[in-house]
Order: C-alpha cells, then sequence, then structure tokens
C-alpha cells in the first residue's frame, strides 16, 4: 500500500505547521513557560506528528517528507519525554550549607583516597628535603620558595616597614583565585582519565607540600610557616583534596568496578554532584585567594603569627564542621548514593 | 543525509523511530574555531575597558582583567550552551547542537561538566585528545562528552518538501486507462515507487547523460509492470513517462 501523498499531507500540514512554530518558539525562548493547555496541545501534537511518521515510515517512500518528520519528532521528543527534575530557583546559602556539605559525604570515600594520596605526596616529598635539600630545586616551582626559609623570613620581616604589596594585592588575589581554580578543574577532569591523572595531580602537589613543609621545618621557621600557611591553606589545601574527590568520583562512575549498570547511567548519576563538588571547591578558592593576598603575605610585627595560627585554625575547624555537621538532619537532596 | 553520516537512532516510548545525525569531527572543529575567534573578540572589548578602568585603579583593572578573561574561557561556553539550549555562536552558524545521549533536553550538569573537561580534551595542544576520542568513538565523542552523556548533532533546517513541484497535478493521459493505473498501483512495491519519486526529486542534481539512462531505465522496469498503450506514450519522455507514473502512485 503506497500512501496518497497530496492527501496525506493536506491533511496533516496544519498540525505539522502547528508543531514547528510551538517548536520555534521553544528553541527561541527557554525560559518561558507553556499553560497548561499549550502543554496539552503540544503533547497532542506530538503524537500525532509522531503517529505520521509510523504511517510514512511503514508505508510511504517518499524522503524529504519523511526527513522532515522526523526532524520535528526528534526536536518534540526532548521536550516531551524530558522528566528529570529541573533545578528549582537557586538558593546559594541552602546550596553551600546544605547540598554542598551532604555531596561531600556521601562521596566520602572517594575523599579519602584524595586526602590518602596527597598524604603519599607529602610523605615522599618530605622525605625527599630531609635525604637531600638540594632537591627542592628540582621539586619546587616557585622562585621565592627555592632561597633558604631563614633568609626568607628575614627578607619580609624587615621589609614590612612599608607595604611591599601596596597596588598588587587586588591583581595577588585574582591570580591566586584563577590559578587555583584552574588546578582545581584540571585535578576534577583528569578524573575522566580512569583516575589516573587526578592521582597525579594530587601526587605531586602532595609532593611539592610536603618538600616545603619539610624545608621550613629543617630550618627552624615552623611558626613562620604555620602563620603563612594556615590562614589560605586551610581553605585552599581542602579545596584541592575536594577537587580530587571529584575527580575519583568521575573515575569511579567511568571505571564502575562490579557494578551492574551502564557507564552512561553511571555517569548520569554523578553528574550533579560532580558540579556541586567544583562549585563548592570555586567558592572555597575565592575566599583562599582573598586571604592569601591580603593576609597571608603579611608577617610579624606587622600581623602576630599567633593570630595569623588562630585566624588558619579556626578557619579550619569551621570548614570541617561545615563538610561534617551541615545539612545533616535536612532531607537529602544529593542526587546519588556513592558509586 | 550521505551515506558516509554516523547517526544515533531513537525508538520513543511511542514505538516511532528517529535518526539524529552526529556532527561530523570536522565541523565540530569549524565551530569551535568560530567560538575561539568570538573569545578572542569579547576578551577584546574587556581588555579594553579593563584598561579604562585602569585610569581609576591600576590594581583593580588588572584583578578585573584576570577574572574576566578566566571566566570567559569557561563561562563562553557554559552562559550559551544553556541560554540557547546546546548552541554556541560557532555551533549555531554550522547548524550543530548538543543534545542528551538519549535526545533529552540538556540538564544544565551536563553543560558544565562537558565545558569544565574541556581542560583534559585540548591536551597536549590543539584538542588533539578530544579530537582524537571524537574519531574513535562511535558517536563521535570527545572526553567531555563521555563524562556528560551528550552528543552533538547536527540540525541542518529540513523544511516541509514542496510536492507540487515534481507533482503538479497536470493533465495526466495514463489516467484515461484506470484499469491500468490500478494494476500498476497494485503491482509496484513501495520501494520501486520510491526510486522514481526520488528520481525526480533529484533531477536537477544529474548529470545529462545519467539522467537520460535513469529515467530510460525506469520506465522500462514500469512498462514491464503495466503496458500503457502507444496512444498515450507514443511521444512522451521517458522523465514525462516517470512523472506520470509517480502521479498515479501517489495522487
Amino acid at each position: 500500500m503506497i500512501v496518497d501523498l497530496r492527501k496525506f499531507i493536506k491533511n496533516e500540514e496544519e498540525c505539522w505547521n502547528e508543531l514547528e512554530s510551538v517548536l520555534d518558539r521553544i528553541e527561541k525562548n527557554p525560559l518561558d513557560r507553556m499553560s497548561v493547555a499549550e502543554a496539552r496541545r503540544f503533547h497532542y501534537l506530538y503524537e500525532r506528528v509522531s503517529s505520521d511518521l509510523s504511517k510514512f515510515a511503514t508505508f510511504a517512500v517518499e524522503q524529504g517528507t519523511r526527513r522532515y518528520l522526523e526532524s520535528l519528532v526528534a526536536r518534540a521528543y526532548g521536550e516531551i519525554h524530558e522528566i528529570r527534575e529541573t533545578p528549582h530557583k537557586f538558593r546559594p546559602i541552602h546550596w553551600f550549607l546544605t547540598v554542598f556539605p551532604q555531596t561531600f559525604r556521601t562521596h566520602l570515600k572517594a575523599f579519602n583516597v584524595s586526602l590518602a594520596v596527597t598524604l603519599v605526596g607529602c610523605l615522599f616529598g618530605g622525605f625527599i628535603v630531609t635525604l637531600d635539600p638540594s632537591a627542592k630545586e628540582i621539586i619546587l616551582p616557585y622562585q621565592h620558595l627555592l632561597q633558604h626559609p631563614s633568609q626568607r623570613v628575614a627578607n619580609e620581616e624587615k621589609s614590612l616597614a612599608r607595604d611591599r604589596l601596596e597596588g598588587r594585592k587586588a591583581q595577588g588575589a585574582a591570580w591566586y583565585i584563577q590559578n587555583n581554580t584552574r588546578v582545581s578543574i584540571i585535578t576534577m577532569a583528569m578524573g575522566v582519565t580512569w583516575g589516573i591523572g587526578t592521582l597525579i595531580m594530587l601526587l605531586s602537589n602532595g609532593i611539592i607540600l610536603g618538600a616545603v613543609i619539610m624545608d621550613y621545618i629543617l630550618a627552624g621557621e615552623t611558626t613562620f610557616l604555620a602563620g603563612w600557611l594556615l590562614p589560605h591553606g586551610s581553605f585552599e589545601i581542602p579545596a584541592i583534596l575536594l577537587a580530587g574527590q571529584a575527580g575519583f568520583v568521575l573515575a569511579a562512575a567511568v571505571i564502575g568496578w562490579g557494578k551492574r549498570i551502564p557507564m552512561r547511567d553511571r555517569l548520569r548519576l554523578v553528574s550533579g554532584d560532580l558540579m556541586t563538588l567544583i562549585g563548592g571547591v570555586a567558592v572555597l578558592l575565592v575566599w583562599a585567594g582573598i586571604i592569601e593576598s591580603f593576609l597571608s603575605q603579611y608577617h610579624a610585627p606587622v600581623l602576630p603569627y599567633w593570630l595569623k595560627i588562630a585566624f588558619g585554625v579556626l578557619q579550619f575547624s569551621m570548614l570541617v564542621l561545615l563538610l561534617c555537621r551541615s545539612g545533616k538532619h535536612a532531607k537529602s537532596e544529593v542526587e546519588t548514593k556513592e558509586i | 543525509m550521505g551515506s558516509r553520516d554516523k547517526t544515533l537512532v531513537i525508538q520513543t516510548p511511542e514505538g516511532v523511530v528517529f535518526p539524529l545525525i552526529i556532527a561530523s569531527p570536522i565541523a565540530r572543529f569549524l565551530a569551535l574555531a568560530i567560538d575561539i575567534i568570538c573569545v578572542y573578540c569579547v576578551s577584546g572589548i574587556l581588555s579594553a575597558a579593563c584598561q579604562l578602568m585602569g585610569l581609576i585603579d591600576m590594581d583593580i583593572a588588572g584583578a578585573f582583567w584576570m577574572l574576566l578573561s578566566f571566566a570567559l574561557s569557561f563561562g563562553y561556553f557554559i552562559a550559551l550552551e544553556w541560554v540557547w539550549q546546546g548552541q554556541t555562536i560557532g555551533k549555531r552558524i554550522l547548524h550543530l547542537r548538543v543534545i542528551d545521549e538519549q535526545g533529552l533536553r540538556l540538564q544544565p550538569s551536563q553543560i558544565v561538566i562537558r565545558n569544565l573537561l574541556r581542560v583534559v580534551d585540548c591536551l597536549p595542544a590543539l584538542y588533539l585528545l578530544g579530537g582524537l576520542a571524537s574519531f574513535l568513538s562511535r558517536h563521535g565523542k570527545r572526553l567531555g562528552d563521555l563524562a556528560a552523556n551528550t552528543i552533538v548533532v547536527s540540525q541542518r533546517a529540513v523544511s516541509e518538501p514542496d510536492l507540487d513541484q515534481i507533482l503538479p497535478g497536470k493533465y495526466n493521459s495514463f489516467r484515461e486507462h484506470p484499469h491500468l493505473a490500478a494494476r500498476l498501483r497494485q503491482n509496484v512495491l513501495p520501494r520501486e515507487a520510491g526510486i522514481a519519486l526520488q528520481a525526480l526529486m533529484r533531477r536537477d542534481s544529474l548529470e545529462a547523460d545519467a539522467r537520460l539512462s535513469l529515467f530510460a531505465l525506469i520506465r522500462t522496469h514500469m512498462e514491464n509492470i503495466a503496458k500503457f498503450p502507444a496512444d498515450v506514450t507514443d511521444g512522451v519522455s521517458d522523465e514525462q513517462y516517470v512523472r506520470n507514473v509517480a502521479d498515479i502512485l501517489f495522487r
């Protein structure tokens, strides 16, 4: 049986055109909402055009019309069959204080892996510098870290009579924010390489951190180190660990040890959590960047070390409280259980 | 649709099947090149604005410039794909669209993840890793698409075909013989009818010799199914013969 094309098109053309114009409107103004009547009509048109395509695919051979109907059904399909909950109005404070900590706790295993890898890196970096202090020239990437710690402390404490960072503080903060956020994004994104890239990033960060810490401890400058690192490091280092956590969550979804669901579904399950984790990391790094530029670079006698250390400890305690306790009794808004 | 196009076939719960044409890596690379040019243009404007701001405070202006250019490098793609439902300027120009792998609408998390993973896709340089992944993947996915469950499809605007051009509804002498017309309708397979219609629709793209021999072949084939008397076929060209047959079959 061959469909009487002309009659078929004449009868159905009006619906096709109506559906096309509705789709054009949706695509032009994606934020507009339909009334119930409009949504019903849209659904009716979709079903009718789907049925036309079905008929056409079975009984007709004219390719142009078939392709036209396929394009209409393809466009409408995404709109009609999307049943995943679209995010409600974004509430940043609720998100940061509830959703972010809940997400962190859901993927605690991934965080533990991230922490363990960084600690291994730290121990290795510290061990290397203890064994051979000249190795820091190979390990440490920044020039100011290469000088002897006592020399640096003396220079910086002496130069504080005038503000050596005057006119550069905002730029400094911006540089720290964008550099650390970029590193965090790379650490998270590297999870797609089965986590190997994330592991390398965390390990290399850990080695640098361990080498710096051991260098200052061996030089007897532990107080300076704590006063310099803690104010911003209490947010910055956990933020990198959280980025590593996100990377390992992604890696676990890609690998899917012993999971019976396909990779596509595993990735779908964690995508919202990845966005939450990396969003939380970005917030922490913005704050850390501001503190690093405006506070961390000032030392005694301008800012007593005990004050900086106390500030760092307080900040770290608040972060631990946020991640471990916040939103504990609220209804879970995390999209998935641990993969 | 060219035969070399990769497609993803979607079956709806209603049982309707439709293909999505996967965008070729070349088209995607061109769209990316257009987007990079756009990012450069916008960053040029922002740079000029920050320089003006520098007249008031160099430090703040420098900080703004650093943060804005960083935000632009990721934000351009995320914001446009969010607002235009899977399209950027480059994709719009080349009729490409990012969609969910199951043909559904994009979720915000998918947009963010596929764009954050650009940092891996562009390693070691010039999107080599992403390009390689896209060439090797069945559905042309770069690593960002893989992680976000997205595909990039080609969405050339398909308009309703104008059948009046090929079946103009003029007088058809074959209709003077309704029994032969009925035999033709009964015995011609849909595939054979489709070949006749396609030949008519594509006739202008055929070379002269190919056009003549193709319509002669179809005519011979149709004559074997139902032979119309000489008084209506004499002096009728092969192409007109096929047109008359298609008119009977499709009207």
